[in-house]
């Protein structure tokens, strides 16, 4: 009988790793800095997809993925909204209420723990500055290459988007995650009712490292035949190539105004959406949607488009890249 | 125009089928779902209620497709009391399909496990030599019999019941029958859906002997199309690797048969 079958641990499927798929790798020089965040790779996993195992992260990472963020990570478990908790709009757009399903911090830090290889970003929501605070102590034995912070999401009450909103908030948790941990803190901005500037402004001058935007814009989907709201929570967020657009003029005013390091995001698809966002003034970008339609080749794809582009342009950094369209 | 797969399309259910006491088929009109693989599931919309991934059930009318459930959660239940006339959203096809091997066949199912195997029977063609196992817990519950043998009608085949407490057909668990089976018979290929438990015996006993076997695996699904991760085991994606696996594969995998994620996405054991 076959040996494998015997034993079911936890733990042991890292042991395949090492047989497993050869990592992706390019002849062009991909590797970026977002402040004191040094990755090979530009094309970062955004925070909400797939981030729920670390057998998971070490497939993207070898698919391409420069890191991988997190799923939200909560002090406690959350299942999340009932189905149905997303809408394809076709065409790359996507709306979803998934409502920050998680395991828990703890339940978490524990499942990365044997990571050494894959740049793991943790992503947080919480309602207070000691939420936060707790959180990132549980990681304190992970290899941990940043923390996003998530001051943004449009469809849970009392977190995201509703603590962004809050500028004395965004200042008290920043400072508190910035005083508990030397690790690198990024702020994920997204569209609320307080102007983003003024969130980034409030992020950057209590202390955060670099700037994520945009999160999902808060949106809806109502099914004509029955005449109801198709989310079961009925506002979602849209994300995809709907909203790039709107991320790149983000990108773009947040660089024209501050000097932070920034990480595009908002419906990159290919190699074309990434170097928008480098002219932009982002340093990395992450993408969550496009897997939905092209799966995760996607960051493979777009690397490839990168370097590519890099030769025929003559760019031997992404850093070269970084902030041209603010020239004209 | 090709429709979008994650663009819920609403369908009417036209009849709804009394397989057992807990379990119903529900028949509907759909250009689309009526011709998809064997093994491939939809996402269906309740509304009001939720939405959960099934495996797409044949209908012998043409032009038609169904979902045979069974009632146990608050989706499921909700799914099964619709009745005819009322409407349910479906997006998909998604998932992979069974490669059918030529030759001698084991079709496994428990439950509404069938319901691929049942797919999977239209696929066949006159030249496959079939065996079918239906296991069930009792008598009650056994459905699809019928519905097997007149499928099964140009093919050389047996259809096989068990049942936990003896009540009908062969007496035990079906996976007793599955190891006997593949012990003392060749077969060129396995495939088997139910119970998780039911399905690792299975590919066990099939793999262990070096034959070819695909297991249609079950996890919580959100999205059903590979973003938002619920459905992983190991480093797959049941939704969009899957949902069929073959035993290669899954001897590789320490989740198999002893843990699946729960709605936080804690593992926990079956």
């Amino acid at each position: 009988m076959n040996d494998t079958f015997k034993k079911g641990t936890r733990e042991s499927n890292q042991l395949l790793y090492s047989k497993l798929g050869s990592i992706y790798t390019v002849d062009t020089n991909l590797a970026t800095s977002i402040g004191s965040i040094n990755l090979e790779r530009p094309v970062m996993l955004a925070s909400g997809i797939l981030g729920i195992s670390l057998d998971v992260f070490n497939r993207l990472y070898r698919s391409g993925a420069g890191a991988v963020v997190t799923k939200s990570l909560s002090t406690e478990p959350w299942e999340g909204y009932p189905n149905p908790t997303i809408f394809g709009l076709g065409g790359g757009g996507w709306i979803n209420a998934v409502g920050l399903s998680n395991p828990g911090a703890a339940n978490f830090a524990k499942m990365i723990e044997p990571n050494k290889d894959v740049p793991i970003v943790v992503s947080l929501v919480g309602s207070v500055p000691e939420d936060f605070e707790q959180m990132v102590k549980e990681f304190e034995n992970c290899k941990v290459t940043a923390y996003e912070l998530n001051l943004s999401c449009p469809h849970v009450a009392k977190v995201g988007l509703e603590v962004g909103d809050d500028p004395e908030l965004v200042k008290q948790i920043v400072s508190s995650v910035k005083n508990t941990t030397n690790v690198p803190v990024i702020a994920k901005v997204g569209l609320g009712t307080t102007h983003y500037l003024k969130t980034v402004e409030t992020a950057i001058d209590s202390g955060v490292d670099a700037i994520t935007a945009i999160n999902t814009v808060r949106a809806m989907a109502i099914d004509v035949e029955t005449q109801r709201p198709i989310l079961s929570n009925k506002f979602g967020g849209l994300s995809g190539t709907p909203i790039k657009p709107i991320a790149l003029r983000c990108v773009y005013e947040i660089s024209s105004k501050f000097d932070i390091p920034i990480i595009g995001c908002g419906g990159v698809s290919t190699w074309e959406d990434a170097i928008e966002f480098f002219l932009a003034g982002a340093s990395a970008i992450q993408l969550g949607s496009a897997i939905g339609d092209n799966w995760i080749d996607v960051f493979s794809q777009i690397n490839n488009g990168i370097s590519d582009y890099m030769k025929k342009k003559n760019f031997s950094t992404i850093k070269e890249m970084v902030g041209l369209a603010k020239k004209s | 125009m090709q429709r979008n797969p994650n663009h819920t399309t609403i369908v009417t259910v036209e009849k709804v089928i009394e397989e057992t006491p807990t379990v119903r088929t529900l028949v509907y009109s759909d250009d689309v779902m009526p011709n998809v693989l064997p093994g491939q599931f939809a996402m269906v919309w309740i509304p009001g209620v939720n939405e959960l991934p099934m495996s797409v059930m044949i209908s012998q009318e043409s032009g038609k497709a169904a979902f045979t459930v069974r009632k146990h959660g608050a989706a499921s239940t909700g799914l099964f009391n619709i009745q005819p006339g009322q409407k349910i959203g479906i997006r998909g096809p998604y998932g992979n399909s069974f490669d059918i091997k030529a030759g001698k066949l084991l079709l496994v199912g428990g439950g509404t496990g069938l319901v691929p195997m049942m797919r999977l029977i239209t696929n066949l063609t006159p030249s496959h030599d079939v065996t079918l196992l239906i296991g069930a817990k009792t008598k009650d519950e056994v459905f699809f019999e019928d519905l097997a043998n007149q499928l099964l009608k140009d093919n050389k085949h047996q259809v096989l019941v068990s049942t936990d407490d003896g009540s009908y057909g062969e007496n035990g668990f079906v996976t007793d029958l599955v190891e006997k089976l593949v012990s003392e018979n060749h077969f060129d290929g396995v495939y088997v859906c139910g119970p998780e438990k039911m399905m690792y015996k299975t590919v066990q006993s099939a793999h262990s002997r070096g034959i070819f076997v695909q297991a249609s695996l079950e996890r919580m699904m959100k999205c059903g199309v590979g973003i938002c991760g619920s459905c992983c085991i190991g480093e797959d994606l049941v939704c969009h690797d899957g949902t069929i696996f073959d035993g290669e594969h899954l001897s590789k995998n320490k989740e198999f048969g002893y843990f699946h994620r729960n709605k936080a996405g804690i593992l926990e054991n079956y």
